[in-house]
């Protein structure tokens, strides 16, 4: 890159770091509203599942691995909406790793409103990696 | 233990662990693992899951306050996301192959470094870099604010920068932890990023990174809500009193405290990983 070029960046720089920064507000508000929206939900499923097993032992020593309704997304929604306690909690485990996915995907429209492609194709691959562990882990090897 | 002993112990636990963490700024996962699997003789994968679900909690609960401040620089974080993310999954796969005696050395050799690392004083920023050609092509060359203005700075080897980040990604990934240290690390020592950028940026892609593993290992059946519940909520809870109590004069003894607490878990891990099954 010529210097010409290099100052031209810098000294366009004020408004595109204005620019990014909007959009940091906007996708640092959506993670704290989506971590509450988490929270308030595993917090209600803890409160049915304390209130019906309260009294059983807690055994943690020996690894099952979880059934299936705690395993996939429609399992947990499945339990969830039978009233399940830990269905609940489940799913709010999984709103709460949909957050970060969705400030990924926000991100993807920021740069593409910025016409930075560049970013907007990292963006997509970082979001590809996201869904992949997701929904498609499972199946894998 | 009843499962509401259990609960209450473990949600009191977390609490200390993410204020601790966040009052350090050495993260509260780093602890969780071994005080879990040590104390309460809880499986280690078992433990790493729910460790896994407080590092997003807590990363995407401080977002909204770090970037109030103005210091993170999103096109590094995102770029480097490609690295900590892929990293993530194959440490994930690979938790699920590894013998958890492995697992517990590993996560042992991770706290004596954290340990150290904790203690080593940070080298002067250098300034006034020149321009890294890829970083410029990259876009990655900011600003922040400084007492006098804002205070811009280059981006330096990106390809290194990016190689320690799919490392620090696999460690997460492995024993679900946040592995801030590593990112810092890759972000302060190879890019020559200033220390309140790397800091903020960390944070940032520590949540992204942790739901890359965090996926995997929900669908492997390694996320109990029994034990999620009360470490999410807890660590949760602690971070976020913890990122309001400003307590200044007080933070180098609590950090010390912290390193050595952190240092005694990793002894026990390595112990545990050694004795346990070898």
């Amino acid at each position: 890159m010529s210097s010409a070029n290099a100052r031209e960046a810098h000294s366009a720089s004020p408004p595109e770091a204005w620019d990014d920064r909007q959009m940091e507000l906007i996708l640092g508000n959506l993670l704290r509203v989506g971590v509450m929206l988490a929270a308030a939900v595993v917090f209600s499923g803890s409160c049915i599942y304390l209130a019906r097993h309260a009294h059983e032992t807690a055994s943690y020593q020996v690894f099952r691995g979880e059934p299936s309704e705690f395993r996939t997304i429609s399992g947990v929604v499945r339990s969830a909406g039978h009233g399940r306690g830990r269905g609940m909690v489940q799913l709010g485990l999984l709103l709460l790793i949909a957050t970060p996915i969705a400030r990924v995907a926000f991100s993807v429209v920021g740069f593409s409103i910025e016409r930075d492609r560049m970013y907007v194709a990292f963006t997509l691959i970082v979001l590809a990696i996201l869904l992949y562990s997701l929904l498609g882990s499972a199946k894998g090897i | 233990m009843t499962v509401l002993d259990f609960t209450v112990v473990i949600a009191i636990v977390s609490f200390v662990a993410g204020l601790l963490g966040s009052l350090t700024g050495l993260g509260g996962g780093v602890v969780l693992v071994p005080l879990l699997t040590i104390f309460f003789h809880v499986d280690i994968r078992y433990a790493i899951g729910a460790s896994l679900v407080s590092v997003i909690a807590t990363s995407s609960g401080a977002a909204a306050a770090y970037v109030k401040e103005g210091f993170s620089n999103i096109r590094v974080g995102m770029f480097l996301e490609i690295a900590t993310t892929a990293g993530a999954l194959l440490g994930a796969f690979l938790a699920t192959r590894i013998p958890t005696s492995t697992l517990a050395v590993i996560f042992g050799f991770m706290l004596l470094y954290s340990a150290y690392l904790s203690r080593k004083p940070r080298p002067a920023a250098l300034r006034n870099l020149p321009q890294d050609a890829l970083a410029t092509r990259l876009r990655m060359n900011g600003s922040f604010p400084e007492a006098g203005g804002q205070r811009s700075y280059n981006v330096q080897h990106v390809p290194a920068g990016f190689g320690l980040m799919f490392g620090a990604g696999a460690l997460s990934g492995l024993l679900g932890i946040g592995s801030g240290a590593v990112k810092v690390l890759a972000m302060d020592q190879a890019m020559k990023i200033p220390f309140k950028v790397s800091t903020t940026t960390s944070n940032f892609m520590i949540g992204v990174t942790a739901a890359a593993s965090a996926g995997v290992y929900l669908s492997r059946g390694y996320v109990d809500p029994g034990l999620s519940m009360p470490v999410m909520l807890g660590v949760l809870a602690g971070s976020l009193v913890g990122s309001r109590i400003l307590v200044k004069a007080e933070t180098e003894s609590l950090r010390l405290v912290f390193s050595l607490v952190i240092l005694a878990l990793g002894l026990q891990m390595l112990y545990q990983g050694l004795g346990g099954k070898s």
